[in-house]
């Protein structure tokens, strides 16, 4: 008689695993496919103002918080280093080392975090309830492209806004590595400037941009795609599927910025 | 035979284990209301949801102008879509656009119009609306009466040919249900569209319809007018009707038009000795009075005399019902024809000397400027015996109209 994977546990492990690859890359497909549509329609007519009003929500919204951590992060890295560099009498590349870490590190990588946390979570929660109360469906009616209005906006101002406040926050950094370092701790404010100026390369600002675009793309396409779809990707309805479909969203982004970081620093290495 | 505009064709529609729609066929004709009425739960708005493409058949054909969805090319399904609204049950607004955003919203995004020309028509449907002191105001600042009258300024302000109503009077009080339903008549007549509508609010809603389908268990169990759904005694149709129709008329305070049915078989239909009794038949110019000073005066006279006329008859043993949207028949099995001349007369002074000066104020306010307008009250008494059916005894009240009050131009006048 033929086992069944009910009551074959080696077959119901099989099962179990080939269902979850099945999901996952059906999904993958799916959000290519979502970014690939939204991203087209970003160069359709009447985006403009929807465009600029997003670039208002995603960043000049989200300048303040950036700039308060960028400002922390740079002072906490101008401490620890001075402190590590010191023990080898080195605290004169302080300026640079800082300079280095927040341009192609950590600047894009924590400004990301910080957008996903305050814009990329507001954008799945807003979708999400316009998916639930029939908004959605309410644009098909009256012929809007629901991509068009609401993803492609978001999706570009994502674009525009990312590298933007990755170079807010990496200046922000360098500044706090300064006011630790030189004004705190007595580093050479001449030599804290021209280290930073001397070996940081353009090489090094852009691979520092490319990331933050990375992450752009990445971040907006799942916030978006996880409220667009609030009723279909999670077993719950109504506000419970836009609460589980939000802390997705954020968690989904947070990692995938991380393991975009190690892929897109190991080709720019 | 005319082609019907929108046809349904063995459609099939599943939601998992569930048979929403089961093999269903309807026809929707031009430039006719055709009302959806079903229990909670029955498909009315998957239907709905099927017309505008919102939802596809698991089987079956859905056709417009004879031909199907899925054979049309993409720029014949886009002109269909443009043709078509759709206003939700919840109402679909944008919480963070205002109310004149909602409404220009489709203008905006999907028209090559000027922004003064939406300004236009956008106030133009505000002012129809009544909704110029909610200009900008959010959603969620609103009533949930407004917000109605958002939505449904927002599906008429692309002029569609084709309108699909979600059940527009969920939600709103009494007065305001009827003044929905009669605005939807009052336009569909003024802007010529076609309206498929689902609604619970009977029997109103049959007033305005031109057609009538009962969804029942996925199937179309009836499709005709409201004269054929009260004449035919099926069973489905009737438990469908009194599991919603309530004893009196929510507007008026009178008999619903089944129990005055009802009442009516006992009081002439017992005994074969013929009864003589006397009937009144009431008129007041109701699309008229929409036209010129708005849905709510209009709900609120006929509420006035649906007062006058419980006040007055019932303590005789009279009975009334609404028999349309601007009629009301009594039947006093027990008062003679000149004494019911003498109630109606009363009526009229009452009519004429209270409630009509009443509306002063709101005529002022609402008529055109310096337009003339009318409100009137009609009635006609007869005589009717056992042999004569309900329709029999309108048509012969019908031919003795005369007007027992009159507002004309901010000046009250009566004529008996």
């Amino acid at each position: 008689m033929e086992s069944t994977a009910k009551d074959n546990p080696f077959l119901s492990f099989f099962q179990f695993i080939g269902k979850k690859t099945l999901y996952i890359i059906n999904n993958l497909g799916a959000i290519a496919i979502f970014f690939t549509l939204a991203f087209l329609k970003i160069f359709r007519p009447k985006q403009f103002r929807e465009i600029v009003q997003q670039v208002f929500y995603i960043g000049a919204r989200s300048s303040n918080i950036v700039i308060l951590v960028g400002l922390f992060t740079g002072m906490v890295l101008g401490l620890q280093l001075f402190y590590t560099l010191n023990t080898f009498g080195s605290e004169g590349v302080l300026g640079s080392v800082v300079a280095f870490t927040l341009i192609r590190e950590l600047g894009p990588v924590l400004t990301a975090i910080m957008i996903t946390a305050r814009a990329g979570s507001a954008m799945t929660a807003e979708i999400g309830i316009l998916r639930i109360s029939e908004q959605i469906d309410a644009l098909y009616t009256m012929r809007i492209d629901p991509l068009q209005y609401l993803i492609s906006p978001r999706i570009a101002a994502a674009i525009i806004s990312f590298p933007l406040l990755t170079a807010f926050f990496d200046l922000v950094g360098i500044f706090g590595g300064y006011v630790t370092g030189v004004l705190l701790l007595g580093v050479d404010k001449g030599a804290y400037f021209y280290r930073i100026h001397a070996y940081v390369q353009m090489a090094d600002i852009s691979g520092g941009f490319i990331k933050s675009l990375v992450f752009a793309g990445l971040v907006s396409t799942i916030c978006c795609y996880q409220g667009y779809f609030a009723h279909l990707l999670t077993d719950s309805h109504g506000a419970k599927s836009v609460n589980l479909a939000t802390t997705a969203a954020v968690v989904y982004s947070c990692v995938m910025i991380l393991v975009s970081d190690y892929v897109v620093t190991s080709f720019l290495m | 035979m005319e082609t019907p505009l929108i046809e349904f064709r063995e459609v099939t529609k599943r939601f998992d284990e569930k048979t929403v729609l089961d093999k269903t066929n309807l026809t929707i004709y031009e430039n006719q209301i055709t009302t959806v009425i079903g229990k909670s739960g029955s498909g009315k708005s998957v239907l709905l949801k099927h017309i505008i493409g919102l939802l596809l058949p698991d089987e079956g054909s859905i056709l417009f102008r004879g031909k199907p969805f899925d054979k049309m090319k993409k720029g014949e399904w886009n002109k269909y879509r443009s043709k078509i609204s759709y206003m939700f049950q919840n109402n679909a607004l944008f919480d963070s656009l205002t109310v004149f955003e909602n409404i220009a919203l489709p203008l905006r995004q999907t028209t090559k119009l000027k922004k003064k020309n939406i300004e236009q028509k956008v106030m133009s449907r505000i002012e129809q609306m009544e909704l110029s002191d909610a200009l900008r105001k959010y959603p969620s600042e609103l009533s949930g009466g407004m917000q109605k009258r958002v939505a449904l300024a927002r599906a008429l302000v692309t002029d569609p040919a084709i309108v699909l109503f979600d059940e527009p009077t969920t939600g709103q009080d009494p007065i305001r249900k009827k003044i929905i339903l009669s605005l939807i008549s009052h336009y569909r007549k003024q802007l010529g569209f076609t309206a498929v509508l689902i609604s619970h609010e009977i029997p109103d809603v049959f007033f305005i319809s031109d057609r009538i389908l009962l969804l029942w268990e996925g199937k179309i169990a009836f499709h005709g007018t409201y004269e054929e759904l009260t004449r035919l005694r099926n069973p489905m149709i009737d438990e469908f009707l009194q599991s919603l129709d309530g004893l009196r008329d929510e507007l008026t305070g009178l008999l619903s038009k089944e129990i005055f049915r009802s009442r009516y078989a006992l009081t002439l239909g017992r005994g074969s000795v013929h009864k003589t009794v006397t009937a009144v038949l009431f008129g007041v110019s109701v699309e008229q009075i929409t036209t010129i000073l708005g849905a709510q005066t209009a709900m609120e006279v006929l509420k006035t005399l649906g007062a006058y006329v419980n006040q007055y008859f019932v303590p005789l043993g009279g009975f009334s019902a609404r028999h349309s949207r601007d009629r009301i028949l009594t039947i006093l099995p027990d008062t003679g024809f000149e004494e019911a001349g003498k109630l109606v007369h009363d009526i009229a002074q009452e009519l004429q000397e209270k409630a009509l000066p009443e509306l002063n104020s709101i005529a002022a306010a609402r008529a055109v400027a310096g337009g003339c307008f009318e409100i009137l009250v009609t009635a006609g008494i007869t005589e009717a015996s056992s042999a004569d059916d309900i329709a029999q005894i309108m048509e012969q009240a019908d031919t003795k109209q005369k007007i027992i009050a009159r507002y004309q131009c901010g000046k009250e006048g009566s004529s008996k």
